[in-house]
């Protein structure tokens, strides 16, 4: 195998294979900006969909604006950063490509209507995950639990204990909550709102 | 005559009241105008704090920036509803809650009763706009 491809640099000669070099890492390097363009706050605000729902909601939210201003932006929630998961969820985005086209959710209706399926499909995501991408920042092996509030610490042991990710409890911390059963008021005709936890 | 010097007298006490400059809270703002909000922070108590007298609505100890109470979801009640607060140590929610008019029982809290916040208010670490001596009966 290294013998052959010996043979093979030889037959080229230094400069192209210099050349053949050089063109990867360009190729390389174009690839990765191209892809890292599409992971900005910029990218995914440009379109009507995002602007109007997911992303008014989140202008309110502590990962937007806070007092020392380090936040977390779209891709740090919703795209993983290890390359693997990154690519495969890049190409499963896809499908949200298809229905940008369709139209899907390009009302607020429209997106209230389907806000349930996208939740859920978004928890389900960061269950499967262990809440990774809460994890990259929030690594619960070096939480300070003297540091936290009395509430956290004991909410936090007994969760850690049985299991629990992070997606668990702190669901809609950045955008708003679908319907969820209560029991409050009248039933929720089924399927239109989401188990209570 | 005598009710004349009267009217007079009252029609120049009138316009020097006119006058005199009122200073309102809101500062020399004009009107149309808003002043700039003063920055308080959500007092984290962390421990329920003691009411002033029996009847007063319990108020929050903690943070709740951005707890929702939509159509949607009461964010209070997934900690603070009879059921959770087993689990949760918070302070359930008190039996009246629960009735609505009609006096039926629920298994979570009365429509009546959805909006915490009218209520039971968080503390802010701003002083009073005006001061206040009340005790309580208690004190």
């Amino acid at each position: 195998m290294i013998r052959r491809t010996i043979d093979w640099l030889k037959r080229i000669g230094p400069w192209t294979a210099l050349g053949l070099f050089a063109a990867g890492i360009i190729f390389w390097g174009g690839f990765h900006w191209a892809l890292e363009l599409t992971n900005t706050e910029k990218f995914c605000t440009s379109c009507h969909e995002m602007q109007e729902n997911v992303f008014k909601e989140y202008q309110h939210t502590i990962h937007y604006t806070n007092r020392s201003g380090v936040r977390a932006t779209c891709p740090d929630c919703h795209v993983p950063k290890e390359w693997g998961p990154k690519i495969i969820r890049k190409i499963q985005a896809s499908n949200e490509v298809l229905h940008k086209v369709l139209g899907s959710i390009d009302t607020p209706e429209k997106f209230q209507q389907k806000r349930i399926k996208l939740a859920e499909s978004e928890w389900a995501r960061m269950r499967a995950n262990d809440s990774q991408e809460c994890r990259n920042c929030h690594n619960f092996e070096f939480m300070d639990f003297s540091e936290q509030g009395r509430r956290a610490v004991r909410t936090h042991s007994v969760a850690f204990g049985k299991g629990q990710t992070c997606i668990d409890c702190h669901r809609g911390i950045a955008h708003q909550l679908p319907p969820i059963d209560q029991e409050i008021g009248a039933p929720r005709p089924a399927g239109t709102a989401v188990k209570a936890n | 005559m005598n009710a004349l010097a009267a009217l007079l007298a009252l029609a120049i006490a009138g316009t020097a009241l006119a006058q005199e400059k009122v200073a309102p809270i809101r500062g020399a703002t004009p009107i149309p105008d808003l002043n700039p909000a003063d920055t308080y922070r959500m007092e984290k108590h962390d421990r329920a704090i003691p009411r002033n007298n029996a009847w007063q609505p319990p108020i929050i100890p903690h943070n709740v920036k951005g707890y929702q109470i939509t159509r949607n979801i009461n964010t209070c009640m997934v900690c603070h509803s009879r059921k959770a607060a087993l689990n949760t140590g918070a302070t359930p929610v008190g039996k009246s809650h629960y009735v609505d008019r009609e006096g039926k029982e629920h298994p979570n809290i009365s429509t009546r009763r959805y909006f915490c916040l009218q209520c039971h208010v968080p503390q802010f670490d701003a002083d009073p706009l005006v001061g206040n001596t009340y005790q309580g009966p208690g004190k």
